[in-house]
């Protein structure tokens, strides 16, 4: 071979280094991450291969092809006459139907006498048969719990995830698969964020990433309680609750958030996750501030999970997904936080003056008191004694004056704020007064 | 790049952990290859519940037996792909030759042909998955969106030259999902028939 013929091998070879370094910007962050292994093939060392080799080996014979010529445009009826360089590049698009006329007649020309090439396009034509759209099939969100549950009878785990943290577990891991084929039009999709503040409806304005930064930062009050870094990082925020932190976070990003915020928020839950697990038993009393109140670690985790699914939904509406509500023993877990939380509520909201007073039963701590029978239908259900006077009395069924019924979803919406206390679809018996009361106390437990 | 000798971080704590007996590590390692997973077998076994039931037996066999993965080997993913194209390829023949037994439509030789087929399918799904993003993204464009190669070029904001290796290279790449191998071996790499 005339050493002139190899010249455009060596300038399109060349460069190829630097480009295969370039690559790993144009990496999506999310995949980058999740998947270290895109460069094992290394490919583009070996790149130009044996069909060069086949060639030169075959003597090929276009020294006669050689004016230097731009593809796409042979001159109207004219075939195009092109360089065997250039023909051999154009073969992978040919063989995807993604060439002009002209080229692909102008390929098609030269399969007929170069045999190398021949048999590279047939080679390639076939591998376009084994292109599948890569099956967006979602999976089926209840696969995993299915999945781990069976690995988990098999070989016991020396190490569990706490039973109170696994709602929090498949919470996350439900919004991450929802998350998984996101473009940028989801991620900035906008976000109508509900929850009531003193018994009004209020509503913020975010993204689909604003979102997924706030249920980060949030998430970071138990990651700081349990000593992990501080998703906030260097930011600070006037005061440590849910909304300052979150005000806080957004206002100092450079930009409105995008999809950059899933691995470091999905980093952080999954560390959640593990070091929970290593804190054991005893550690779930250990207290996590919120700022204006503490919450029990094994609480704030039913808390978090209860978040991460309420805007879950959020993103799911906004984005015209569909998504369901947590399966029955995680829902009777957040339907039992929030059932505990009621009376501290009711009692706070007393003293400012927004439930109606005590008139008729003071009650001595741990003595029983007038209480509300809370009802859960559907699956994750259950009944609650809510006692109405003090978060000291004991609910009593003896002494229950009104008794509310309402599907585990339904409740679960109330309290985050979703549904106005008094359109909730609510089965209710007995003392309104006691109803209402309840109602709101439930809906003023939401926060942003 | 990575140099090959040293297993990625990630895979050996993983290993590690899975070893120690931490379901958080084993819920970690659902979340990042069930998709892949499940979308293997499914390429083989063309059946959802077979392939939910396939993803359960992968992700039962590691934890049940973490020290089979040697990350000083291959990467976890890897090893992951070619131990569901295995247990895949098995059903398939398996449920296949229970089927002729009770006299079922077909012959032997159309089993194994479509254990053949669905073995190379399994393949060419794996490597389209761990290609190089860029050519996986001209690819797509090329093919999926009916993108000529110049206007690849512009959607990538790359030369037409570029375009064209790419779309070459990808090609390349895929076409080894037929280089057989015993069914279920891994894919092999480079561009060598």
């Amino acid at each position: 071979m005339s050493e002139h013929r190899r010249e455009p091998y060596g300038t399109d070879t060349e460069p190829h280094d630097d480009t295969a370094d370039a690559y790993d910007d144009h990496a999506e962050p999310y995949e980058g991450t999740a998947d270290p292994y895109d460069d094992r093939f290394e490919p583009y060392d070996d790149r130009c291969e044996p069909y060069v080799d086949d060639h030169e080996k075959a003597g090929e014979h276009h020294e006669h092809t050689a004016t230097e010529s731009h593809p796409s445009d042979g001159p109207d009826g004219m075939p195009l006459v092109l360089e065997h360089h250039v023909l051999k590049s154009l073969l992978g698009a040919w063989a995807l139907a993604a060439c002009g006329p002209a080229e692909a007649e102008a390929v098609e020309e030269h399969l007929g006498g170069c045999g190398p090439c021949a048999d590279e396009a047939l080679r390639l034509r076939e591998a376009v048969g084994l292109l599948q759209r890569s099956e967006t099939l979602d999976l089926d969100p209840g696969l995993r719990a299915r999945v781990l549950e069976s690995c988990l009878e098999r070989r016991p785990p020396r190490i569990p995830v706490p039973e109170w943290a696994a709602a929090y577990d498949t919470e996350t891991a439900r919004l991450d698969a929802l998350l998984q084929d996101f473009g940028a039009s989801e991620w900035h999709a906008p976000v109508r964020l509900r929850w009531y503040e003193a018994d009004e409806a209020t509503t913020r304005r975010t993204t689909v990433a604003g979102v997924i930064a706030h249920l980060m930062t949030v998430d970071g009050l138990v990651a700081v309680a349990l000593g992990l870094d501080d998703p906030l990082g260097d930011v600070t925020a006037a005061r440590p609750t849910p909304w300052d932190r979150t005000e806080a976070y957004w206002r100092a990003a450079p930009s409105p958030p995008t999809r950059s915020v899933r691995t470091p928020w999905r980093e952080q839950s999954h560390n959640l996750v593990r070091t929970v697990s290593f804190t054991g038993g005893g550690t779930g009393r250990m207290a996590v501030s919120y700022g204006d109140y503490d919450l029990p670690l094994h609480d704030a985790m039913l808390d978090r999970a209860f978040e991460c699914w309420v805007h879950a939904e959020d993103i799911a509406e906004a984005v015209d997904y569909p998504y369901e509500p947590p399966t029955g023993r995680h829902l009777h877990r957040i339907v039992d936080l929030a059932a505990r939380m009621l009376p501290a509520v009711l009692e706070h909201r007393r003293l400012n003056g927004l439930a109606s007073p005590v008139e008729r039963h003071l009650v001595a701590a741990g003595e029983p008191g007038r209480s509300l029978r809370l009802e859960i239908e559907g699956s994750g259900g259950g009944e609650w004694l809510i006692p109405l006077d003090s978060p000291a009395a004991k609910g009593s069924a003896e002494h229950e004056v009104a008794h509310v019924a309402l599907d585990g979803a339904e409740f679960c919406r109330l309290a985050a704020g979703h549904v106005p206390p008094l359109e909730a679809a609510v089965g209710q018996v007995g003392d309104r007064e006691a109803i209402k009361d309840v109602l709101f106390a439930a809906a003023s437990m939401s926060r942003m | 790049m990575a140099h090959r000798d040293v297993p990625p971080r990630w895979d050996r704590k993983m290993q590690q952990r899975l070893a120690r007996g931490e379901a958080a590590a084993l819920g970690e390692l659902y979340d990042r290859f069930a998709s892949l997973v499940h979308g293997l077998a499914h390429r083989v076994v063309g059946d959802e519940h077979a392939a939910d039931a396939l993803t359960r037996d992968v992700f039962a066999h590691v934890w049940e037996h973490p020290d089979a993965y040697d990350p000083r080997r291959e990467p976890l993913r890897t090893w992951l792909a070619t131990l569901t194209s295995r247990l895949a390829v098995q059903r398939l023949r398996t449920t296949g030759t229970a089927a002729l037994a009770r006299g079922g439509p077909g012959t032997t030789e159309d089993l194994e042909r479509t254990v053949r087929h669905a073995s190379v399918a399994a393949r060419a799904d794996y490597i389209v998955q761990s290609m190089p993003a860029p050519l996986r993204a001209a690819l797509e464009l090329a093919y999926f969106q009916r993108r000529d190669y110049h206007q690849t070029a512009v959607d990538l904001g790359v030369t037409d030259d570029e375009a064209r290796r790419r779309l070459r290279l990808g090609l390349q790449l895929l076409a080894t999902a037929h280089d057989t191998e015993a069914p279920g071996a891994p894919p092999r790499i480079g561009g060598a028939a």
